[in-house]
């Protein structure tokens, strides 16, 4: 194979005893988890909080005077100021916890964009968004009279900027965009095109499901008005996520759900709202998600985020070379800013069959359209197979993959 | 291992799908997607007297769904159409259940792997949805979900 040595920040093989469920083989062979970009897996220290939570402290938060609520309401509010702390946000109530960056997004289009979202406006999206940055806000525009502007991409799959200033125009009300693009890897240069926005005087949301994890995040610094992202990429739980917002714009949109914990006081005249950040969390939230969160954003912090994404880097570049050197293979996306991820395409073989060998050898991948139709049709392919690393992945690991596709070759040619 | 599924027969009509072209005299055509993986398909069917007398397909997918689809309109020639309908049945019944594989459907049981791999299960019936919205005539897209 492939000579090339990269750098390690850290000792992977010990940041690996970390998670169980590595530790096992599939179909006889040693699991080579390559899917991160779908989910990532879980350290022990996440799970152990999870189980702490249930065994020792479970109690509904915010509201009992006894002991057990009181623990639970600390440890979940705990992992709000670290959020707050991981994505430097302002304010800790400008961390408002919800199930992912779906739900992050729909509470966005549900409650600031049914107030100020009116017929003849526009939003903007890229062409490279996860459906969960284009359904919410289609939903509002069919809703509003609003219509859905897109911001091309080019071949190797980077943003068209000058296309977007064309967008950009006095009845642009938001521009939502990935910050990472699941399904190609292209790192958008969301500073500049919140900078853009702003000028216009538009909005912006940045979906950061595929950011968060693999890079530092700043919100101050990138100035977005809004920010969501998902646990369970995070090396945390599923169910839980964050949307940030900033202060001014919370405080100003109407709840979002209604129930308990999102209210002051309750008669059948009239309701009055809680204050930022439980306005938006209306009943018992994912208590254990969150502090399972709060565990995995310790986790994280132990290793040093900038430390994963130069690890990541190396993976990227080694596998990327790794990988081209297989005939009628083709990388789909090669963005100038690139995060670990390695979509790809095989002459004559479907990436569905692609998978299912690779399976067999023990390794997973992701095939299909990655919840990016509009991607794949810009490269007027049907799926790809989806390679996605974590800093856990070694170059052992893409010698595994590529090991893979050869013999994916030889079923299939 | 991976080779229970990919069988000869399979592998061989993948590679070379046997009538596969659009057909100008169909008097039955019908679409068939599976959206998880965005395989798409057209069926033509010409049928005489009920009686299917030519079946054609075009679309792209994995091996799976286009050896299926070309084993099928291989399968389907000189079948009325409850007979059409019975070998849809036994195939289904071939791909998710246990039971020992009906004797009409002959080269079909090369399909018999797809049981262990239940996200499969699709692919290899994506072609036989689409028979039966065209037997039916139902003018939609058949659709795996």
């Amino acid at each position: 194979m492939s000579a090339l040595s990269i750098q390690t920040p850290f000792d992977v093989a010990k940041l690996r005893e970390d998670f169980p469920v590595l530790k096992q083989t599939i179909h006889g062979k040693p699991l080579v988890y390559l899917d991160n970009a779908a989910t990532a897996q879980k350290p022990q220290s996440v799970i152990d909080a999870i189980v702490k939570f249930y065994a020792v402290d479970c109690a509904n938060i915010h509201r009992g005077v006894h002991e057990l609520s009181q623990r639970s309401t600390k440890t979940y509010e705990l992992t709000r100021a670290k959020v707050q702390k991981f994505l430097n946000a302002r304010h800790q109530h400008e961390i408002i916890f919800v199930r992912g960056t779906t739900e992050g997004i729909n509470l966005v289009t549900q409650t600031w964009g049914r107030k100020n979202v009116k017929a003849g406006d526009e939003i903007i999206v890229a062409g490279l968004e996860h459906h969960s940055n284009i359904v919410p806000w289609q939903m509002l525009c069919e809703e509003t009279g609003a219509h859905l502007r897109v911001i091309p991409i080019d071949d190797r799959g980077d943003l068209i900027l000058d296309e977007y200033a064309k967008l950009l125009n006095p009845r642009t009300r938001m521009v939502a965009i990935g910050h990472v693009s699941n399904a190609l890897g292209t790192i958008n240069p969301v500073r500049k095109i919140i900078e853009m926005a702003h000028t216009a005087g538009a909005l912006t949301l940045v979906d950061g499901a595929q950011a968060v994890p693999h890079m530092k995040v700043d919100v101050q610094a990138l100035d977005a008005d809004f920010y969501a992202f998902s646990g369970h990429k995070l090396f945390g739980p599923t169910g839980i996520g964050v949307l940030y917002g900033k202060t001014d714009l919370l405080n100003a949109m109407p709840p979002y759900q209604g129930g308990g914990d999102m209210i002051r006081t309750v008669t059948f005249e009239k309701t009055t709202y809680n204050d930022l950040p439980y306005k938006f969390e209306a009943g018992t939230p994912d208590i254990a998600g969150g502090i399972g969160l709060g565990a995995a954003v310790d986790y994280v912090n132990s290793i040093g985020i900038d430390k994963i994404t130069a690890y990541e880097h190396e993976l990227l570049l080694y596998g990327t070379e790794a990988v081209s050197q297989i005939p009628g293979l083709r990388i789909i996306g090669t963005a100038r800013e690139k995060a670990a991820v390695i979509s790809f395409v095989m002459e004559g073989i479907h990436p569905h069959d692609i998978g299912t060998v690779l399976d067999r050898m023990g390794i997973a991948v992701r095939t299909g359209h990655h919840c990016a139709q509009p991607v794949m049709d810009r490269y007027q392919i049907p799926a790809t197979t989806r390679a996605s690393f974590a800093f856990y992945n070694t170059t052992a690991e893409i010698d595994s993959l590529v090991a893979g596709l050869h013999k994916v070759k030889e079923i299939f040619s | 291992m991976v080779d229970d599924l990919y069988q000869e027969t399979i592998l061989d009509h993948s590679k070379r799908p046997r009538n596969f072209h659009s057909m100008d005299d169909a008097n039955r055509k019908a679409e068939g997607y599976n959206p998880l993986c965005g395989d798409k398909l057209k069926l033509f069917l010409r049928v005489e007297d009920d009686i299917v007398k030519e079946a054609s397909f075009l679309g792209a997918g994995c091996a799976i769904s286009t050896a299926s689809a070309s084993l099928m309109t291989e399968s389907l020639k000189g079948k009325n159409r409850a007979q059409a309908l019975k070998l849809l049945d036994e195939f289904h019944e071939l791909l998710t259940t246990d039971v020992q594989a009906a004797k009409d459907l002959g080269k079909l049981v090369v399909f018999c792997g797809v049981r262990d791999y239940p996200a499969r299960v699709k692919c290899a019936t994506l072609a036989w949805h689409t028979l039966r919205s065209a037997l039916n005539d139902t003018g939609e897209t058949a659709s795996t979900e």
